[in-house]
């Protein structure tokens, strides 16, 4: 008996009688026809070496939701993971919007018959001006490493220059997808902090500056959760030698913090995660790139632009692409950077969460987030031999928990706290040797206060 | 009052359906999203602190300098609810995806379809709140899903290690590229090999990257036959080549009988050779990137492995490599010791990071469950009946007035064919991007092509497995009665699109410094000059 050739769902062609009208049709023998080119000496002879396919989509449901079972979400628990990945409330509107097919299953549709896309992002775009301030902002790139780096090759073919100023703070992670991203143009160099407040060390900053500096970069608030209170200062120190001054922003914190315009920032940059995006074990992430709406900047993003204009008939807006000659998809190599498929459905689902939390909703998030964060700081700091660092400078989600006079080490205190069901902060001993065994923890919208309390009391019962 | 009812004694016909759709594109003529905003409307209320929380907070901005304080409210739209999700639902149905429309007329992107039950499961809080520091014993399920699609993917294409990280193709062309120049600095070669060759009808990424990363780019014309010219390789190649970087089948869905020998050649002079696979699609089975000797390779698991393009991204870039090639990985790496799934971070000859974490977990999740319920032979099936539909909707293509298949003549092709109008624009003076204004108003897709347009007036068509042949008699009806149109009554293509959501764009502004508005205050605060 020969095996029944199977009819697959998700092909309409594979139904054999289909399969061989169409052959007819265009004269082929087999499919082997259309492989004809494909030289013997490199043609695969075999059958895929792969796991036996689950055909029925009940079996498949099946096995995949068992391997997810293995995991345990930060719903399932207490979590104060955070280092540029933070746990917020995705409001169900969000989810909504981007799970419908119109959007989800579109690709780079053009202005007519994806007006929607194109009006979706602008609006992106649009809010996120308004939470920054500034009258240019890009269609999402990957993320927020990629936001910064290209933020700052931009500040590099603005100025011509080479240099890049980093806080010393910067993460670790981040610092190392910066330097490999602007490796052939341009040099990083880390600014020291202040081992007290975690500020920038002023002096040094000044003594490094100089004609080849294309950008002063400081974070607000920083990876260490504090924020950077001199950014004013340096900005003028940056604009004095003629860099440009380049600030990466949580843009959750924007309900409060003044935007970095406002302190003299000329391209911002950063990470859209927060706004209504689910963590997705760090697949969440889009970047934003902004920036006054000046020739000389504008003309230097990589990125795509959309903008608005009028069309044949009164009353309607049109979209599309703003100096598009910039951009790899016109002129290749020539272009500024690349542009390619990045997270634009993660922009047009920020949109969302911003037009639902609107200018109220975003100032009462970021003074609920700061109140937590100064009740969780205090709570900790009654613990015997835990202290927060950097505690005398502001800060706005995330803080550092140092553990050096408790005796205990912040993986041991983490596997205490996770068999209480917690996920402890980030362990920075590894990253930042200086501090000791400290963790970066972080509190956000969705940490009540028994959550602080719980944290506190099993802090205290870990380090004991 | 009694009603009079007519007796028909039997239903009314319908006529049948006409050739081509009578379709008509939501038109909501929606707002800007600040035209809908009323003062005081709330769409969400964030949780507030318990009073205990506010008291021992005392006044959190008493320490934050005038500067660091917002002096005003970011002019967001004030909104209730369902008005920001209508505004949504109007705007998303003001978009043709690939649930809606025979996609075929984005070539090179794959647009196939993106199984529901895949989104499902990636919307699991299983996945979706996971925080990728969260301690390994508890992430092993994802950790699992990578560590097997890292498998499946080496063996799709005969590499030795593979890695997720990427987040989309263009990324992964950038992680190939950054892992070559590791390699040659590695060799004490990084100084000398400064050039990288790559081919007019490969992804402009190829070159646009490579060039990030520091390199000379040298692009391969196509020779009469449409093939990358071996002659222009062999004149490029020396001990400057770092790398070639190109696509089989290109973007004309031409197969390059020849690779190895191009690969070979560029392996004479000591350079790498990087696979792009964007056009993977209709030889998943069939050959792959090892056999013709290829050092390191990448996947769009977007296209090819089925996850949604999402209006572009989120999508998700595979990387494969040689054992010679894997110290130079990202970190970290996602390894299995027998027992349990792990990271390794301990990776001292890696690139570092490509971008944050891991990879765009939804995706790999997608990816992995895509491949899951096809198998060896269902992706066999997926690359066979992606080449016959290409080869049928060619064959009907073809017969249009004013198309041609430049290169190859009589041959087959692939999984995609790079079309030209020039005949009909010759004829009719109508353009390829006029006709895609036009096939809008059928309620379907049509993209222009890769600049520079080598073929001109181009038209890329690549009908993935999924549409059935009833979709592409379709769309080579549009294609067919359109260029009628040209050759009879060109000014409705002049004027199109007629059933689109909108009219014709004012495009002058999008050039013009004074004029262009990327942002609505950008838009307002220019119109007041």
């Amino acid at each position: 008996m020969t095996k029944k050739p199977i009819v697959y769902p998700y092909i309409p062609n594979s139904a054999p009688a289909v399969k061989e009208a169409m052959l007819k049709a265009v004269n082929a023998n087999s499919v082997e026809d259309f492989y004809a080119d494909i030289p013997d000496s490199i043609r695969f002879k075999g059958r895929l070496n792969l796991p036996e396919p689950f055909l029925s989509e009940t079996a498949l449901v099946r096995h995949v939701e068992g391997l997810l079972s293995k995991n345990q979400s930060t719903r399932e628990t207490l979590s104060f993971l955070g280092a540029g990945c933070s746990q917020h409330y995705v409001p169900a509107v969000c989810d909504e919007v981007n799970s419908r097919g119109e959007f989800l299953t579109a690709y780079a549709g053009e202005p007519y018959e994806d007006h929607g896309r194109f009006q979706a992002l602008f609006e992106y775009e649009s809010m996120m001006g308004e939470l920054l301030n500034m009258d240019v902002v890009n269609v999402p790139v990957y993320d927020g490493f990629q936001s910064t780096s290209t933020a700052l090759r931009m500040a590099g073919r603005i100025t011509g220059r080479t240099v890049a100023l980093l806080p010393a703070t910067v993460m670790p992670d981040k610092l190392s997808k910066i330097r490999d991203y602007l490796k052939p143009d341009m040099q990083v160099e880390l600014v020291a902090f202040d081992e007290a407040t975690g500020l920038l060390d002023l002096n040094a900053l000044k003594q490094q500056i100089n004609a080849e500096t294309a950008a002063v970069f400081i974070e607000n608030p920083s990876y260490l959760g504090f924020l950077e209170t001199q950014a004013e200062e340096i900005g003028k120190i940056a604009h004095a030698s003629g860099a440009l001054f380049v600030v990466g922003v949580d843009p959750i914190s924007l309900g409060v913090i003044n935007p970095p315009v406002e302190y003299g920032g000329d391209i911002v940059c950063g990470d859209i995660q927060p706004l209504g995006i689910h963590m997705h074990y760090g697949g969440g992430h889009a970047g934003f790139i902004a920036s006054k709406d000046d020739e000389r900047i504008v003309m230097e993003y990589p990125s795509r632009l959309f903008g608005v204009a009028t069309t044949s008939v009164e009353g309607e807006y049109g979209f599309g692409d703003v100096a598009y000659e910039r951009t790899s998809f016109a002129v290749r190599e020539e272009g500024k950077e690349w542009v390619g498929t990045a997270a634009a459905l993660w922009g047009i689902t920020a949109g969302v969460y911003l037009a639902l939390m609107g200018p109220q909703g975003m100032e009462d998030l970021g003074r609920g987030i700061m109140q937590r964060l100064r009740y969780a700081v205090r709570k900790l700091n009654q613990v015997s031999g835990v202290k927060t660092r950097f505690s005398v400078t502001p800060h706005f989600k995330e803080f550092v928990v140092d553990f050096n006079q408790t005796g205990k080490t912040v993986a041991q205190v983490n596997q205490a706290l996770l068999e209480k069901g917690i996920f402890g902060g980030k362990d920075l001993s590894a990253e930042f040797p200086s501090l000791g065994q400290c963790a970066l923890y972080c509190v956000t919208e969705v940490h009540t206060q028994a959550d602080l309390d719980t944290l506190a009391k099993a802090i205290a019962e870990a380090t004991k | 009052m009694k009603h009079e009812t007519k007796k028909l004694g039997a239903p009314k016909a319908v006529a049948p359906k006409p050739a081509l759709r009578r379709f008509h594109q939501a038109r909501w003529d929606e707002p800007i999203i600040f035209e809908l905003s009323v003062a005081g409307q709330r769409g969400v209320l964030p949780p507030e602190p318990e009073a205990a929380v506010v008291e021992a907070a005392g006044d959190v901005f008493d320490n934050l300098p005038e500067s660091l304080k917002r002096k005003s409210a970011p002019a967001l739209p004030e909104m209730s609810q369902l008005h920001v999700l209508r505004h949504y639902a109007r705007l998303s149905q003001e978009n043709l995806g690939v649930d809606l429309n025979v996609d075929v007329g984005q070539g090179t992107c794959t647009m196939k379809y993106s199984p529901k039950v895949n989104d499902q499961l990636a919307r699991s809080h299983k996945l979706t709140d996971l925080h990728p520091l969260q301690p390994l014993s508890t992430v092993q399920g994802i950790l699992e899903v990578m560590y097997k699609l890292e498998g499946m993917l080496k063996e799709i294409s005969g590499m030795d290690h593979v890695t997720l990280q990427p987040g989309a193709g263009s990324a992964a062309i950038y992680a190939n590229v950054a892992m070559i120049r590791a390699y040659h600095e590695a060799r004490g070669e990084g100084g000398q090999r400064t050039e990288v060759i790559t081919t007019s009808f490969s992804h402009p990424s190829n070159g646009a990257a490579a060039k990030v990363a520091g390199y000379k780019i040298i692009t391969l014309p196509p020779d009469a036959d449409g093939y990358p010219d071996f002659e222009a390789l062999k004149a490029a190649v020396s001990e400057r080549t770092a790398a070639l970087l190109i696509t089989n089948p290109e973007d004309t869905g031409i197969f390059n009988p020849r690779i190895e020998e191009f690969v070979n050649l560029v392996h004479s002079v000591g350079g790498l050779c990087s696979y792009d696979q964007a056009n993977a699609n209709g030889i998943l089975g069939i050959t792959r990137a090892r056999d013709a000797g290829f050092d390191v390779c990448h996947f769009n698991l977007h296209k090819t492995f089925s996850t949604p393009h999402a209006c572009g991204g989120p999508a998700a870039g595979a990387c494969g490599v040689t054992k010679e090639v894997a110290p130079f990985l990202p970190t970290p790496t996602v390894e299995f010791d027998g027992e349990k799934y792990y990271l390794d971070f301990n990776r001292p000859q890696s690139v570092g990071k490509i971008r944050p974490w891991y990879g765009v977990a939804p995706n790999l999740l997608r990816a992995y469950a895509w491949i899951m319920s096809l198998g060896a032979d269902g992706l066999r099936e997926v690359a066979e009946i992606a080449a016959l539909n290409n080869n049928y909707l060619m064959h009907n293509v073809l017969k249009i007035r004013g198309v041609s298949a430049p290169y190859a003549k009589g041959k087959r092709r692939v999984e995609q064919v790079r079309y030209s109008w020039e005949q009909l624009t010759n004829d009719t003076g109508v353009h390829s991007e006029e006709i895609g204004f036009r096939v809008a108003d059928f309620g379907s897709h049509y993209w222009l092509s890769h600049h520079p347009f080598v073929v001109p007036e181009p038209m890329t068509l690549e009908p993935t497995e999924s549409y059935s042949r009833e979709d592409l008699d379709e769309y080579a009806r549009i294609l067919n009665h359109i260029a009628e149109e040209a050759y009879t009554n060109p000014e409705i293509l002049h004027t199109a699109p007629h059933n689109s959501t909108i009219h014709k764009i004012d495009q002058e502004s999008f050039d013009d410094p004074d004029a262009w508005a990327v942002t609505w205050r950008a838009y307002q605060r220019k119109l007041k000059k």
